[in-house]
C-alpha cells in the first residue's frame, strides 16, 4: 500500500489536488481517504459522494491537528490495510505550517496557491523543504512572469525541489504528479515509519523529537483513531 | 526556449462540444506571424489559447495537441515556465506578488539566469511606451493599474522572458496603446495570437480564426482582399481613439471633431 500525505495552508487547493489523484487511481489502487481537521471538515463526505471510496475524518478539537495526525497515523494505516486499499491519502488540516506531517515510506505533497504571495514559500519553509513535490495551484490566475517569480521563491527554500504547476480544478499539469505518485514506493514496514522532520515546539514527546508514529509510542496527550476524548498516558 | 530556437508551433485539431472534429487539419504559427481569434462569448476562444499555453497533449477538454518545432514538447518545456516558449497575458491577468516593480523584474531575471543589470530599466522604459500612465521601478506591483500591469508583462515577455510566442487575450480592453504594442511585437519578430472583439485588430492580423461551439470552424487568410476596408476601419478607429481621449479629458464634444481628416464619410 502507498501512503500519500497532502499538506498545505487552508484554501491552497489540497482537496482539488486529491480529487484528481482519486480520479486517476480509483480503478487501479482502491484509494481510501482520511482528513484531519480541527472543528469542521467536509472533504470526506464530498469524496465519498463523488467517488464512492471509503473516506473518514478525525477532529483534533483542542489538540494540535498535526500532533493528532502523528498519533493516529499508525491506526489509519491499519484501517486502510483492513479495507485492502492500495493507497491511503491523508489530508492535513494545514494550519500553523511549522510542522511537517510527512513520514518516511510516504509520498509527501506540499500544496500551495500561486496567489498566496511571494513570501509564503519562505514562511512555510519546513513544509516545502521536506516534501517530495510541491504542487502550485491556481496558476491560471497569474501571469507567466509571476509563475517564474513564484517558482524562484520556492527554490529559495529548496533548490531542485520537484515543482508541479497546475490548475487543479481543470487538471492541467497534473499528469506529472500522477507519474510521480505511480513511481513512489509502497510502505515496506509500517512499524518503522517515522516523521521526516522534527516539529518545532518542545512540549510533547513528538515536539522533542520522538518520530515514531502511533500513540503506542508516545506519552502525554495521546489519541487513538477511534476515541472521541483526549487521553493521557504517563505520570 | 529562446526566440532563436523557435521555428514553428503547430495546433492539431480536437473536437467541438458535440464531439465533432474541428474545421482545420493543422494551424502553424511561425516567428512574425499574427493571428486573431474571433467568435461570440463562450465560443471557446480562451480555451483555444489556454490549450496552447499549457501545451496540451490531448489532455484538455478540447482534445487538441500542440507541437513545437514539429515535435511534442519535452517534459522540461511543459513543466519549467522558464523553458516554455509562450507567455499568455489576458485582461484578467493580475499580479499578486507583493513586491516592487524593480524587485519583481529582478527575480524574473534571476529565474532566467539572464545577467543583465540594465534590463530592469529597459523593461520599465518599454512598458512605458505601451501605457499612458507612467510606471516607476519603486511602485508596488499590486498597485499598478490594469493597463500598467499588461504593459509591463508584455515588455517583460519581450525583453526578460524573450518569449517567442505571445498570447494576448482581449488586451485591447486594458488601456494600452495597441498599435504601439503590435509594431513592437513585429519589430521583435514575435509570433502573436490575439483573442479579440476589436474589428481593426482582427483585420490587421495575417490570419483570422473563427470559433463556434468550442471549436474552430474556419481559418481565414484575407491576403490583400480587405486592404481598402482596413484603411477605412483604421480611420474610424483613429476617430474613436480621439473621441475617447477628448471625453476622458472632460471635453464637451462638438461638431469640430468631424473636421478631423481621417473621419470616415
Amino acid at each position: 500500500m502507498k501512503l500519500v500525505i497532502v499538506a498545505g495552508p487552508p484554501s491552497a487547493g489540497k482537496t482539488a489536488v486529491i480529487r484528481q489523484i482519486v480520479r486517476e487511481f480509483r480503478s487501479t489502487e482502491s484509494p481510501v481517504f482520511l482528513k484531519i481537521d480541527v472543528v469542521r471538515a467536509f472533504e470526506d463526505e464530498e469524496l465519498r459522494a463523488e467517488f464512492g471510496i471509503p473516506a473518514r475524518k478525525v477532529y483534533s478539537g483542542d489538540l494540535c491537528p498535526d500532533h493528532m495526525g502523528i498519533m493516529i497515523l499508525r491506526d489509519a494505516i491499519a484501517w486502510a490495510e483492513g479495507l485492502k486499499a492500495g493507497m491511503l491519502i491523508v489530508e492535513s488540516a494545514g494550519l500553523c505550517l511549522r510542522c511537517t506531517p510527512y513520514a518516511t515510506q510516504s509520498f509527501g505533497i506540499a500544496v500551495l496557491s500561486a496567489v498566496s504571495g511571494s513570501n509564503t514559500p519562505l514562511k512555510m519553509a519546513p513544509m516545502i523543504a521536506l516534501a517530495d513535490v510541491a504542487v502550485v495551484t491556481k496558476t491560471d490566475l497569474i501571469s507567466q512572469a509571476e509563475k517564474e517569480v513564484f517558482r524562484e521563491c520556492i527554490r529559495m527554500v529548496r533548490t531542485g525541489l520537484d515543482i508541479i504547476e497546475t490548475n487543479a480544478i481543470q487538471g492541467t499539469g497534473m499528469r506529472y504528479l500522477m507519474q510521480a505518485i505511480a513511481a513512489a514506493p509502497e510502505i515496506s514496514d509500517p512499524e518503522t515509519i517515522t516523521l521526516r522532520g522534527t516539529p518545532p515546539l518542545g512540549v510533547c514527546t513528538i515536539c522533542v523529537g520522538k518520530k515514531e508514529i502511533g500513540w503506542q509510542h508516545h506519552f502525554g496527550v495521546i489519541r487513538p483513531l477511534d476515541a472521541a476524548d483526549n487521553l493521557f498516558r504517563g505520570d | 526556449m529562446r526566440s532563436e530556437q523557435f521555428r514553428e508551433l503547430a495546433i492539431l485539431p480536437g473536437a467541438n462540444r458535440y464531439g465533432e472534429k474541428e474545421g482545420f487539419d493543422r494551424i502553424a504559427l511561425r516567428p512574425g506571424d499574427t493571428v486573431s481569434i474571433v467568435g461570440s462569448t463562450g465560443s471557446g476562444k480562451s480555451a483555444f489559447v489556454n490549450d496552447i499555453e499549457v501545451l496540451a497533449q490531448g489532455d484538455t477538454v478540447t482534445g487538441r495537441s500542440i507541437l513545437i518545432n514539429g515535435l511534442p514538447p519535452s517534459d522540461d518545456m511543459v513543466r519549467d515556465p522558464a523553458k516554455k516558449p509562450i507567455a499568455l497575458i489576458t485582461q484578467n491577468t493580475r499580479v499578486i506578488a507583493d513586491l516592487t516593480v524593480e524587485r519583481f523584474l529582478s527575480l524574473h531575471i534571476k529565474a532566467r539566469d539572464t545577467d543583465a543589470h540594465a534590463l530592469v530599466e529597459k523593461t520599465v522604459a518599454l512598458a512605458n511606451e505601451f501605457t499612458g500612465e507612467k510606471i516607476a521601478p519603486g511602485m508596488r506591483m499590486t498597485s499598478l493599474s490594469g493597463g500598467q500591469t499588461r504593459s509591463l508583462l508584455i515588455a517583460d515577455a519581450i525583453l526578460i522572458g524573450q518569449t517567442p510566442i505571445l498570447l494576448l487575450d482581449e488586451v485591447e480592453n486594458a488601456g494600452i496603446f495597441k498599435e504601439k504594442v503590435i509594431r513592437c511585437l513585429k519589430h521583435y519578430h514575435k509570433a502573436v495570437i490575439f483573442v479579440t472583439h476589436d474589428p481593426l485588430l482582427a483585420m490587421i492580423t495575417d490570419r483570422r480564426i473563427i470559433m463556434k461551439n468550442g471549436a474552430v470552424t474556419a481559418v481565414l487568410e484575407p491576403g490583400g482582399t480587405e486592404r481598402d476596408m482596413v484603411l477605412h476601419v483604421s480611420g474610424i478607429d483613429a476617430f474613436l481613439v480621439e473621441l475617447r481621449e477628448r471625453i476622458r479629458a472632460g471635453d464637451l464634444i462638438g461638431a469640430d471633431l468631424l473636421k478631423n481628416p481621417v473621419v470616415p464619410a
